[in-house]
């Protein structure tokens, strides 16, 4: 250690260069609340830090009632937990962000970074899943766009060039009568990556399933949509069998594993437990 | 080994320092600056015990590269008596005069998250005392009475700002 560099650019353009420049050297640092970890564990650090935290450019909530929300990838988590206008209108991205780390963690550690570090258990990811999140993509090739469902690749992995960065997380507006909701088993009731972490959005009509998609953290390489498990909800009433049958394909979908947190079949359990729960809690009345 | 010169203002005084760029500043306060009353315990953001206040809010200095700190006014727990008499804060005598410590090791992360709260919000609720100080982790458990010395610290930082 102690061969790196730093730099802390102050334009996305500036960023950009310097990742075309230095490819694989290079390492983009947010809060630095994921990447200082690795870093500590053994990870060897890049020759170049590209430490974006004071990019003002990355740091907004917008929103619009057309165009849906915006939250720029540099956002740290605290601000979507405190924005007035995200629990008003996407109270699942607001519990979500709120079970993320610590009150201090919230402050260092961006959206994007949660994104980009790509941990199976990320909070971020489901709910963004079942909204139909997509993210904004700026390299020297121009910008893209691509689904959160398909930017994850494997732990730690995803579709993100070398020489790109991440720049804003579009949420379009939730379909009218859709409902939306983030379970995270956690060990402890205080700070905890999840044991297992379930996104569920449902639109209805009346008390039939119009649409529904349902998303698993924590329990394989990637976080997972339940295609299987949305299917034998679409067009359904839910009863206790049916949310049975459910939360079976749910399990069938996952590749939960052993690890620090949980045992494998302890996670198997859970899901099924979860899911359950997060349809039960779209689709029973509000009163 | 390639260091990198910056100044760093912590409680007040500027630091001229070289460091290595992938330093914390947790290991930059304790280890080139001396002042070894932040602590480090997990050092990978899990525990509170390393925190400080960067311009006012606080930081885990375990999660901060010390080069990232430049050019910001850093808090430690050295920095919060007061520096003309030595008075202690009153946060600090809240622990001190009703034992919100036990072990110690995680007390000044305690004061330091409990100062940003009161600055922020400075009649908390004992509800909202618990939840900023729920990334502080204490291994003694001592947790019901720290709550009651933020409590009463910001009762009396109250009453002293109200004379």
């Amino acid at each position: 250690m102690g061969q790196s560099e730093c730099f802390r650019p102050k334009t996305v353009e500036e960023v950009i260069s310097l990742l075309s420049e230095y490819g694989e050297k290079a390492e983009i640092i947010a809060g630095g609340t994921d990447s200082l970890v690795r870093m500590k564990k053994g990870d060897t650090p890049p020759d170049l830090f590209i430490n974006i935290g004071e990019i003002q450019e990355l740091n907004y909530i917008q929103y619009d009632d057309k165009d849906g929300l915006r939250i720029g990838a540099g956002t740290p988590i605290r601000s979507i937990v405190n924005s007035s206008l995200i629990k008003e209108r996407f109270d699942i991205l607001s519990h979500a962000a709120g079970t993320l780390g610590t009150p201090t963690i919230r402050r260092q550690a961006t959206i994007g970074g949660n994104l980009c570090n790509a941990a199976p258990s990320a909070d971020m990811a489901p709910s963004l899943i079942v909204l139909g999140a997509q993210l904004k993509i700026n390299g020297s090739e121009g910008q893209k766009s691509m689904s959160v469902e398909g930017f994850f690749t494997g732990p730690g992995q995803t579709r993100l060039n070398r020489n790109e960065i991440l720049t804003e997380i579009h949420i379009p507006n939730p379909m009218p009568r859709s409902r939306a909701v983030y379970l995270k088993q956690t060990r402890s009731q205080g700070a905890d990556l999840a044991i297992v972490g379930v996104a569920a959005m449902v639109v209805t009509d009346g008390e039939v399933i119009k649409d529904v998609k349902i998303c698993l953290g924590a329990v394989a390489p990637t976080p997972v949509r339940a295609k299987k498990a949305e299917e034998i909800l679409k067009g359904k009433k839910p009863d206790d069998d049916l949310l049975e049958a459910c939360s079976g394909a749910a399990l069938l979908e996952s590749s939960p594993i052993d690890d620090v947190r949980s045992s494998a079949a302890y996670r198997e359990k859970l899901i099924k437990v979860l899911v359950k729960r997060a349809i039960k809690k779209v689709t029973e009345s509000e009163e | 080994m390639s260091k990198q010169e910056i100044v760093l203002n912590v409680n007040g005084v500027d630091y001229e320092l070289k460091v290595n760029v992938t330093a914390t500043l947790a290991d930059v306060l304790r280890e080139e600056i001396g002042l070894t009353g932040t602590k480090i315990m997990c050092n990978e953001g899990e525990c509170g015990a390393c925190t400080v206040l960067i311009n006012g809010t606080p930081v885990l200095s375990c999660m901060m590269l010390a080069i990232e700190a430049e050019g910001k006014e850093i808090l430690t727990i050295e920095g919060m008596a007061d520096p003309d008499t030595g008075e202690l804060h009153p946060i600090q005598k809240a622990f001190a005069e009703r034992s919100g410590m036990q072990c110690g090791v995680c007390t000044p992360g305690m004061i330091l998250t409990a100062k940003a709260l009161i600055d922020e919000n400075p009649d908390p609720t004992e509800g909202e005392v618990r939840e900023a100080l729920s990334g502080n982790l204490c291994r003694c458990g001592n947790y019901q009475r720290i709550t009651e010395c933020v409590l009463i610290a910001a009762e009396n930082l109250n009453k002293r700002s109200a004379k």
